[in-house]
């Protein structure tokens, strides 16, 4: 820590060159924040699934609908402890742009096996009562101003009405909030009852099966259970984990994943080579007195240290300004597009990362100069300055 | 009998030049008693430099050895040497060699960060060093703000806070004009006279070396050294 004042008042030996590398920094890691954050949006949340639930979905594709007569099958195997079901609606409100996700559910069921949906019990028997009600996450009911008693229109864009049409109108009955900051409250779930009794097709079938395993019991051989026990049917199944779910869910939109990785590596990469070459002239401009340090008794790796703490410095300062503003950025989007793009979060593991990165972009960027200046020999340096 | 703080014994230091082997000190013996004042004096090239950085652990001879106290420098290892300058060498360069991004203050505390002193212990032995070059009231001034003779009071400043056995004085007047030049080396004299201090300094300037108790001369055509006063 002494060193601190010394390595701080080094860095900003050049205040116009040190402030357009911190801005280079921060600017890489406010991409990296953003599109960090937009990446976890994508993976469809994927980090908060819940390890003891299980999907089924039919082998072929997510979109194969299966029979609602398997239901009682799965319930049946050993190891599962409750099953329920839900469906892509595939809705928009008001205009073909404003989409979120909508699931025709059992109400009881399906807040049964997600308990980080909380809500008022008065809501969920007023939710379950009402054959046309439904309930929606609060980030939704903030994005739409939607208040309990307002009645919510729907348009479907698979799903029409027996009777032709296209308009599907619930009464908001509860707003739900989620025990995990992480978790999505921009969807809107409503009686599958209605929805099955309604449609003009596909009675009797669901898109996809939840269930909880037994405490203890092995969700592997569960899955595979379930598998067995359908195969060779006109819909086999395939049984994953919910996270599995989620990121087979999440690949459609494409590997987000590789194409957030591609971009940021670009800009790390070049944020090297700006960097580098700051701290190599900061080196060069400073022979002299590099050398009049170890004159002095500061011994080779002192000196060492202290050309890479002054790189790992301006890297934190912008990498931690970057990130801060950033995180202030993502939660302003999760407020403003959390209906549009649910589940967008900086995720502590993207924290740590840029943090990591912070480090070693430092430790990179500043090495090569470190070691010169750590061989520097003090009569040549001396003559040299 | 005169305490002997540093002596050569033998020291010859050659510099390998492309395929040319360039000897600039030949067989060197030399002894400097504690509490001496010695000017090193001889035309360009003729090793004085050389012999300052031998005596400061900068440079090993090839062959010969250096002690300084009881640090048989020409065997001790760079860490070794590192260690051993920053609590018994004080070096003084001809231009003065400040920090420009460290005040007066801070550039005087430089070597106290190698000590265990607390940051209050360290701004104290400072302001007291700045106070015996006579420039406490510069204290918060950067390098640039000062003049050339300032500078240099701010580097004998850095060069005794650690009150080291020896001061090693390279031209330390070199880029002063008479006046200032005089200045500096009244104060040297008084650090030698009054402090105690060893004092070994390489000049070009017959006048400056006329305030060291005595002066050396290293020839450079035969290496050899005299004694001249």
């Amino acid at each position: 820590m002494k060193y601190f004042g010394f390595i701080w008042r080094s860095a900003w030996r050049k205040k116009i060159r040190t402030s357009l590398t911190i801005l280079s920094v921060f600017v890489a890691f406010l991409l990296f924040a953003l599109l960090s954050a937009i990446g976890y949006a994508f993976k469809g949340g994927a980090d908060v699934t819940d390890a003891e639930r299980l999907i089924v979905i039919d082998k072929v594709s997510l979109i194969n609908p299966l029979p609602m007569a398997y239901k009682n099958r799965i319930a049946a195997i050993d190891g599962v402890e409750s099953v329920t079901h839900s469906t892509w609606f595939g809705g928009y409100y008001q205009d073909p742009r404003i989409q979120f996700a909508q699931f025709p559910v059992d109400p009881y069921e399906y807040l049964a096996l997600y308990p980080e949906f909380t809500m008022p019990p008065e809501q969920i028997e007023a939710f379950a009562a009402n054959r046309t009600g439904a309930i929606v996450g609060e980030d939704l009911a903030k994005q739409f101003d939607w208040k309990v008693g307002d009645r919510i229109p729907i348009n479907a864009t698979i799903w029409t009405k027996s009777d032709g049409g296209l308009s599907w109108e619930f009464d908001l009955e509860g707003i739900y909030t989620t025990s995990d900051p992480r978790g999505n409250t921009s969807t809107m779930l409503f009686h599958y009852e209605y929805f099955d009794e309604s449609r003009a097709f596909g009675q009797g079938t669901v898109g996809w099966y939840i269930l909880r395993v037994d405490d203890g019991a092995d969700p592997v051989a569960v899955a595979n259970a379930i598998d067995a026990q359908f195969a060779n049917s006109p819909n086999e199944t395939e049984t994953s984990t919910e996270q599995a779910f989620a990121q087979s869910f999440a690949d459609q939109f494409g590997n987000i994943a590789l194409i957030v990785t591609l971009i940021l590596g670009a800009v790390f990469f070049t944020l090297l080579l700006v960097s580098g070459n700051t701290m190599s002239q900061s080196v060069r401009e400073r022979i002299s007195e590099l050398a009049v340090l170890k004159t002095l008794g500061f011994t080779d790796l002192s000196v060492l240290g202290i050309v890479l703490s002054e790189s790992i410095l301006i890297m934190a300062i912008g990498g931690l300004l970057g990130m801060g503003i950033g995180w202030l950025l993502v939660q302003g989007m999760m407020e403003e597009m959390g209906a549009f793009l649910p589940g967008i979060f900086l995720s502590p593991a993207a924290i740590a990362t840029g943090f990591a990165i912070m480090i070693g972009a430092g430790i990179v960027s500043g090495i090569f100069p470190a070691l010169n200046a750590m061989r520097l020999t003090i009569i040549d340096a001396l003559a040299r300055g | 009998m005169t305490e002997v703080l540093a002596r050569l014994e033998g020291v010859t230091r050659a510099y390998q030049r492309g395929k040319e082997r360039v000897e600039v000190l030949h067989n060197i013996d030399l002894e400097i008693p504690k509490g001496d004042f010695i000017a090193i004096m001889g035309p360009s090239g003729s090793g004085k430099t050389t012999l300052l950085n031998l005596l400061g652990g900068l440079d090993k001879p090839n062959a010969g050895k250096v002690t300084v106290g009881d640090a048989a420098l020409s065997s001790m290892s760079n860490n070794q040497l590192s260690h051993w300058r920053s609590t018994h060498v004080g070096f003084i360069f001809q231009f003065y060699n400040l920090l420009p991004v460290l005040t007066a203050q801070k550039n005087v505390e430089l070597p106290l960060l190698l000590t265990n002193f607390s940051a209050k212990e360290r701004a104290k032995r400072a302001a007291i060093a700045l106070d015996i070059v006579g420039l406490a009231d510069r204290a918060k001034h950067y390098p640039r703000e000062l003049s050339g003779g300032q500078e240099q009071r701010v580097a004998i400043a850095r060069a005794i806070v650690s009150d080291p056995t020896i001061l090693l004085c390279d031209e330390p007047t070199g880029d002063l004009d008479r006046e200032t030049a005089d200045e500096i080396l009244k104060l040297l004299q008084a650090l030698n006279r009054e402090h105690g201090k060893t004092i070994v300094m390489v000049t070009h300037d017959a006048q400056a070396a006329g305030f060291a108790n005595r002066t050396l001369l290293v020839d450079k055509g035969t290496l050899d050294f005299k004694e001249a006063a």
